[in-house]
């Protein structure tokens, strides 16, 4: 344990979740308004109301602003694979490195050429073809989303691929498996639409600020009725995945849902935490339980769709239990060591040109290849294995909880609208106001359940995070750390006064 | 279509679309350049929100081609993507770090309330300007003169510390920055004066634009005069470090071992054994030259087209030499068996194929980008130009 480089590995994770929780402020916004704002041309393309071309102006001004800082904060993630995790480069580049290329050509292009004719064509361009380029722009930046979200599926659920001993990495083999891994259709979905919804979340919040203030309230009421509309079905999407999503964590990475749920025990019949707290935070020792209110048998349920089926706890799978086949983490780090040092006799048999032993280690070696990973481990103690089940269990149900709320706030303001008493419901005004920071505050800790709760690995079962990053010195990766801290946590600031200043002049500019 | 090719076709095939993404890099840090000459051009703020627009409409095609660039590498060689973006970690960071402040700095600057300032958005424009080129052109000069870093792929069976396992190490202490002051071979010239001229080269790039898009006597008048300095300078570093380049030592791969070995001359070589690439690259050149003869002695608005289209070329070109012809590509001059070319860090077959399909989209894309340019640039910029839109920087 004391030879491991945690400082380094520490900082180089810190940095990544700083800068990916940073671009996720605002990529949300950019992937649902660009549809918001497509949606409103499109209705104004239809009906020639000029109300529908004031109201989409304003919301594209807002759009521009967010756009940028989220360009700003994007490009750091799409090199930091390399600059931080460059072992992880190279592991599996050979898959990892194509959805990104594709994300370039095929996305981000058609985003900011089109951009520039959405924002700068306005007379210059067929009103046909302006409308055609803010739909472009809406497409561009949600396939961007496709892509990248495509890699991270592949790091939870590593398919399509196949381990080459002589180039000592991954290698793809089925480019639709990687597409279509089930993962990834899924976690794209469910993104996105979570996206859809914080769009709509913010066009409610500060429709409902310029209507308390008696500012632009035609102009506002339009825009809500659009927002909590697309919102609507948006989190009805997000909650369908979820659970999706929630089926397949069970399948593929059974340590996260066991952190998720705070299951220490595994059992037949679980239930569900609705809402409550961890008994004991600071018990290194995996026998905590949950205080709080629980649905019997309903995480089996949700996980397996059956009642009886048994859902493995993080005791489970730590110390293993035979009765229901599941092999304890000390024996799968032995088969990765195993495997390992399979690989490294087949190298050495294959240098001395001793063919026989060379296949027989071969063969070894793809026996314990899907314990990999646990093979760094060999000599440490397994419960390092464990993620932060605290972070994790937390993150999870306030984003479930905060979803629940927003599917109840779009139905109340789109009521509110369609029987003309919004206006005076200034309370449902200020809580739509307020859900605007909870809705980001969701938006991130559904990234933090997904990616602390996979936590040691950054491949799943293959490739530990202490495994991936680049060697460089800790000082070199904090000075990077604080410098990006500083500079985006400024631009955050700018953003949000620009911001302020516009919504503030309302429509009328 | 791609699977029948070989998959050293296949190989030889990707590092000519990094060629191509490389040189239209360059030609499009045209406006980085114009964006260290605002305050040059300028005489006032009307002056000035003419040029902060006219390079601000085209400001994210060159951010998307760095950012596909890196993606184009990560897919197709991503040992090169490893072993550089991790070991040269200051130089790619401080060029990111550039473009991060680019990014908002449009958008941004105009704006009320911007929490910065005016004057800060234009610093950051202007550090972006000078530093994109410049430590780009530092960077492909590498390509050339090497680095300091070594690969073992077994480092990877290493269990136990586990920053020995790591495949790709760089072994300068300063992690890349160490280009700029390497005093052996004078590599240090070497690369500022590829940096200094691949600015110098963005910047009459950027002139030559100023004159085919913009009306206005005050800024043209300027930009003829700014023009002079910027050629003679970007002549100064360019055929320094062209002629240069004819004579030091190459790296040299044995087609039937893989050895990498020192030859001297080997770049010369490359241009003369695949007489195209010689070709191509004296076309290149003599683009440039046209476009800046046309800008400086003519009223030909189409200079820009001549040096732009020279400039792709002749990086494109650059990079076929690096790479082509039995040569590491990215050298290291600490070990030099550890030295990465086309064959020892390109992906693997299949997705080097799956990626060639994908490849097919370029065209289309470059056909989309020239259709929204040509429809948004009907116009010459002008002040009033400028006054009427609604939507603007």
């Amino acid at each position: 344990m004391d030879n491991i480089n945690w400082e380094l590995v520490d900082w180089s994770r810190a940095q990544f979740a700083l800068t990916a929780l940073y671009h996720w402020i605002f990529v949300p916004l950019t992937l649902g308004l660009s549809f918001i704002i497509a949606i409103m041309e499109t209705i104004y393309y239809k009906t020639g109301d000029e109300k529908w071309l004031k109201i989409e102006k304003f919301w594209l001004k807002l759009f521009g602003i967010n756009f940028a800082i989220g360009v700003a904060t994007g490009i750091i993630l799409e090199f930091e694979f390399g600059t931080n995790w460059s072992n992880y480069s190279w592991f599996v580049g050979d898959l990892f490195g194509a959805p990104l290329a594709i994300e370039g050509i095929m996305a981000f292009f058609l985003e900011s050429t089109f951009m520039a004719v959405l924002f700068f064509g306005w007379n210059k361009v067929s009103k046909r073809a302006h409308l055609i380029a803010a739909w472009l722009v809406a497409i561009g930046s949600n396939l961007s989303a496709l892509w990248i979200l495509v890699a991270n599926a592949w790091m939870q659920n590593p398919v399509g691929m196949e381990f080459n001993p002589d180039t000592m990495r991954n290698e793809m083999t089925d480019f639709f498996a990687v597409l279509f891994n089930p993962v990834a259709v899924n976690k794209f979905i469910h993104t996105i639409t979570s996206a859809y919804t914080f769009s709509a979340l913010f066009v409610i919040a500060v429709s409902s600020w310029l209507l308390l203030r008696n500012k632009n309230k035609l102009y506002a009421k339009y825009s809500m009725l659009v927002a909590s509309i697309f919102g609507f079905l948006s989190i009805l999407a997000t909650i369908i995945t979820g659970d999706g999503s929630a089926k397949q964590v069970a399948k593929y990475q059974p340590m996260k849902l066991a952190a998720m749920e705070g299951l220490y025990q595994g059992q037949k019949g679980a239930p569900l935490v609705a809402i409550g707290v961890l008994k004991d935070d600071n018990d290194p020792q995996p026998d905590k339980d949950i205080v709080g209110l629980e649905i019997p048998s309903m995480l089996s349920i949700l996980a397996f769709n059956d009642p009886n089926v048994f859902v493995p706890g993080i005791k489970d799978l730590v110390h293993g239990n035979e009765e229901q086949g599941i092999r304890s983490y000390a024996e799968r780090i032995e088969s990765g060591k195993i495997a390992i040092d399979a690989l490294a006799a087949y190298k050495k048999a294959k240098k001395e040109g001793n063919t026989e032993e060379a296949e027989k280690q071969l063969e070894i070696f793809k026996d314990h290849f899907k314990d990999f990973g646990y093979g760094y481990y060999y000599g440490k103690d397994p419960h390092t294995l464990i993620p932060p089940v605290a972070l994790t269990f937390y993150s999870f149900h306030t984003m479930v909880i905060l979803g629940t709320w927003f599917l109840i706030l779009f139905v109340l303001v789109y009521f509110s609208l369609m029987n003309n008493t919004i206006e005076r419901k200034k309370w449902l005004l200020r809580l739509a106001i307020i859900s605007f920071p909870l809705g980001f505050i969701a938006q991130e800790t559904g990234w933090i359940t997904a990616e602390v709760g996979r936590q040691p690995w950054v491949i799943q079962d293959l490739m530990p995070a202490m495994v991936a990053v680049t060697k460089i010195e800790t000082s070199g990766v904090m000075i990077t750390f604080f410098l990006f801290f500083v500079t985006f946590t400024a631009l955050l600031i700018a953003e949000i006064k620009i911001m302020t200043s516009a919504i503030k002049k309302g429509f009328n500019q | 279509m791609f699977e029948n090719l070989s998959y050293e076709t296949l190989q030889a095939y990707w590092w000519i679309i990094i060629a191509v993404l490389g040189g239209a890099l360059v030609f499009l840090l045209f406006v980085q350049g114009g964006q260290t000459l605002l305050n040059k051009l300028s005489g006032n703020e009307n002056e000035k929100l003419i040029l902060l627009n006219l390079f601000g409409h085209k400001w994210e095609t060159t951010f998307t081609t760095l950012v596909t660039f890196g993606g184009a590498f990560f897919a197709s060689f991503p040992l090169f993507y490893s072993t550089s973006f991790g070991g040269a970690y200051w130089v790619w960071y401080i060029i990111l770090f550039a473009f991060i402040l680019q990014a908002v700095s449009y958008e941004f600057r105009s704006k009320m309330n911007n929490l910065l300032g005016k004057k800060t958005y234009e610093a950051f424009l202007f550090f972006n300007g000078f530093i994109a080129p410049f430590l780009l052109g530092v960077v492909v000069s590498t390509f050339f003169t090497g680095n300091y870093f070594s690969v073992s792929k077994e480092r990877i069976l290493r269990v136990g510390n586990n920053v020995d396992a790591i495949i790709s190490r760089w072994e300068s202490p300063w992690y890349g920055l160490e280009a700029l002051w390497t005093t052996d071979h004078l590599i240090f010239l070497q690369n500022i004066a590829l940096g200094l001229a691949v600015f110098f080269l963005a910047r009459i790039n950027a002139l030559l634009y100023v004159k085919k898009m913009v009306n206005d006597k005050e800024i043209l008048a300027r930009t003829k005069k700014c023009l002079k300095i910027n050629v003679i300078l970007f002549l100064i570093f360019f055929l320094f470090w062209l002629f240069r380049l004819m004579f030091i030592n190459g790296f040299a791969v044995d087609p039937h071992t893989a050895e990498v070995y020192l030859e001297k001359g080997k770049y010369l070589m490359n241009l003369i054994e695949v007489p195209l690439l010689g070709v191509l690259l004296l076309t290149g050149i003599i683009l440039v030259l046209t476009g800046i003869y046309k800008a400086w002695f003519t009223a030909d608005e189409n200079a820009f087209w001549y040096s732009g289209a020279g400039t792709f070329i002749t990086v494109f070109v650059l990079f076929l030499v690096a790479g082509f012809n039995n040569t590491a590509y990215y050298p290291s001059l600490y070990d030099l068996q550890s030295s990465l070319t086309i064959r020892n860090s390109s992906s693997s077959k299949f997705t080097l194929t799956v990626m060639a399909y994908v490849s097919l989209m370029i065209p289309i894309v470059i056909a989309y980008i020239a259709w929204v340019w040509k429809s948004l640039d009907r116009h010459k910029y002008t002040e009033e130009k400028i006054e009427k839109e609604e939507i603007k920087y």
